[in-house]
């Protein structure tokens, strides 16, 4: 679980961020893009674009699939996933120790 | 999705009621499920130990932050710390606030759980080097990606 909790950290620290999001966001139609087409449109380098991307490839939010030259990134939704599946598990349990404060004031 | 928990209840007793059960320590092991070894105290560790069915072998530590009578308690802790081998104290705690309000019938309970998006300080200064936007805001914009997926 340790290993899973560093996970979680990790993917929120790498979606904390604007020009991170922004990649996700391009990311979401499921098609793998190039640097260059994520380049596009946005007023950073090609460098730091390829930096960001890296950090969500470490957080194992993308992946890099090479194509001949060219790499190309796509998304894995799954790390997002979990770590909404940790927070619904922390948010189940407020929910049950204030059902159970309810009682005890109440009762 | 958000970096934060945020909960709302209304509860059926006064503002002074509520107070005592979330900041006494033993009232506050009743509901809660805790054993603690003393009484709360801002700035000092609360240890003690589960005692939820099942979780009994799970120790309980808090650092109290706030104590603002019939207004504020807070703390920090690691949120489910379920094993023992794992040394929790080394990472970020998360802070859960609890805020009471009066009410016509008796107290509006607010509690928030924040800081699910701090890392270990090590990694914090590569990872938050180019964060200037506001957390929730962009989680927003996944959550319409993740969600029909969940």
């Amino acid at each position: 679980m340790h290993a899973k909790r560093q996970a979680h950290a990790s993917v929120f620290a790498a979606l904390g961020d604007a020009t991170r999001l922004a990649l996700v966001a391009k990311l979401c139609c499921g098609q793998p893009r190039s640097i260059a087409q994520l380049t596009k449109g946005s007023k950073l380098t090609r460098q730091a674009i390829t930096k960001h991307l890296r950090v969500l490839e470490r957080a194992d939010i993308v992946h890099s699939v090479r194509t001949g030259r060219e790499s190309r990134f796509e998304l894995d939704p799954e790390p997002m996933e979990e770590i909404k599946k940790y927070l619904d598990l922390v948010s189940e349990q407020w929910d049950q120790a204030l059902s159970r404060l309810k009682s005890f004031v109440e009762g | 999705m958000a970096d934060r928990i945020e909960k709302r209840i209304e509860l059926k007793a006064p503002v002074s009621r509520v107070w005592r059960a979330l900041t006494d320590h033993r009232e506050f092991g009743e509901w809660f499920r805790v054993q603690l070894e003393g009484p709360f105290v801002p700035g000092q560790i609360s240890r003690g130990h589960i005692t939820h069915p099942g979780y009994e072998h799970v120790k309980w530590e808090a650092v109290v932050q706030k104590m603002e009578p019939e207004r504020l308690f807070s703390f920090t802790w690691h949120p489910y710390s379920v094993d023992p081998k794992i040394d929790y104290s080394q990472e970020t705690p998360t802070l859960v606030e609890f805020r009471l309000e009066r009410t016509a019938t008796g107290t509006l309970l607010l509690l928030t759980e924040s800081g699910f998006d701090k890392i270990p300080s090590e990694r914090r200064a590569e990872a938050f080097r180019m964060n200037d936007g506001g957390w929730t805001e962009q989680m927003k914009n996944i959550q319409s990606y993740v969600a029909p997926k969940s």
